[in-house]
């Protein structure tokens, strides 16, 4: 694709277009966590008991990775969101656009790296 | 979706908008500036998203000891104690669930190509978002941190002093 055709500004170009498929599935994947993570704080309203006996399962080790994943698409589609938007709105946006996926890749890392040294602490280290 | 400009879009739908050989399948019979807004809307909710959602991450996933660990009925009640988590918690419920439906809007009119499937996928996510969004903010707004006769362990500390 990326040889054949100029393709619009997100799609065509090989790094566009992967940045692109990975913003609306972490998207995606956003939002329906967002879902049952309403419903499951809903269950304040229900009772203390309730309530504490579902959060007891988020403390298993195997949410805790699933929570290290959201957290990682989380950060991505941020800074990638900021990307598009500088993209959009600022004049040199296109021109730099490639470099701007360097610096969300970037940050992305510096987030993540520190993160997940506490969140696996905790959820490893008792 | 990423972009204002025309998709050219190969498919023949039975409500094509044609104006000078140019096929607009967007809003199919209306003229007006709604994708323009929802553009917009998604640029503006996202710059206050990165905000809200860091802070939300922060204050329940990061800094608590412990981290998620230290989240029990007890938290929520310290947090919920205040207008200002309150009105934060709100903010960040209905700029997430309208930004998020929107996006999934867009997603199904790029992949379901019969108007009929377009039709009952939006239906379904009208619908469930706007029960999210109402469920939540009920439970924002008429939480009881220290319910009536509930194990004086299970809450906060602040009940007892009543
Ligand atoms: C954290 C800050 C966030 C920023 C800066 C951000 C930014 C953006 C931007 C700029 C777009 C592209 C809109 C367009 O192309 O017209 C977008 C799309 C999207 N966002 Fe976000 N967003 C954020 C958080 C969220 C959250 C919390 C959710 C889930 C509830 C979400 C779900 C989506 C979805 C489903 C799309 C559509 C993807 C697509 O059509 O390809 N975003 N976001």
């Amino acid at each position: 694709m990326a040889k054949t055709s100029k393709g619009t500004l997100y799609r065509g170009q090989a790094h566009g277009q992967w940045s692109w498929v990975a913003h609306r599935i972490t998207g995606v994947a956003i939002f329906f966590f967002l879902l049952v993570h309403v419903l499951d704080t809903a269950l304040v309203r229900v009772s203390p008991e309730a309530y504490n006996a579902v959060m007891a399962t988020y403390k298993n080790p195997v949410m805790g990775l699933g929570e290290a994943g959201l957290v990682a698409a989380i950060v991505y589609h941020a800074f990638n969101g900021l990307r598009i938007i500088m993209v959009d709105f600022w004049s040199s946006g296109t021109k730099y656009q490639k470099q701007m996926l360097w610096g969300v890749l970037i940050l992305w890392v510096v987030v993540m790296v520190p993160f997940l040294i506490r969140h696996l602490s905790n959820i490893f280290g008792g | 979706m990423s972009t204002p400009l025309k998709a050219s879009i190969s498919v023949p739908r039975s409500k094509d908008l044609e104006v000078n050989g140019v096929k607009y399948n967007r809003s199919s019979s209306r003229r007006n500036n709604f994708e323009m807004y929802a553009w917009l809307f998604m640029r503006l909710s996202g710059v206050v998203l990165l905000v809200l959602v860091f802070v939300h991450l922060w204050v329940n996933l990061v800094s608590p000891e412990g981290g998620v660990e230290a989240v029990d009925f007890a938290f929520v009640a310290g947090k919920w104690a205040s207008p200002f988590w309150q009105v934060f918690d709100m903010l960040l419920l209905w700029l997430a669930m309208l930004h998020g439906t929107n996006g999934l809007r867009v997603i199904i009119d790029d992949y379901a190509e019969r108007d009929r499937t377009r039709f009952w996928l939006k239906v379904f996510l009208f619908t469930t978002s706007a029960f999210v969004i109402l469920l939540g903010t009920l439970v924002i707004f008429t939480f009881e941190p220290c319910p009536a006769g509930a194990d004086p362990a299970l809450l906060a500390s602040f009940c007892a002093a009543g």
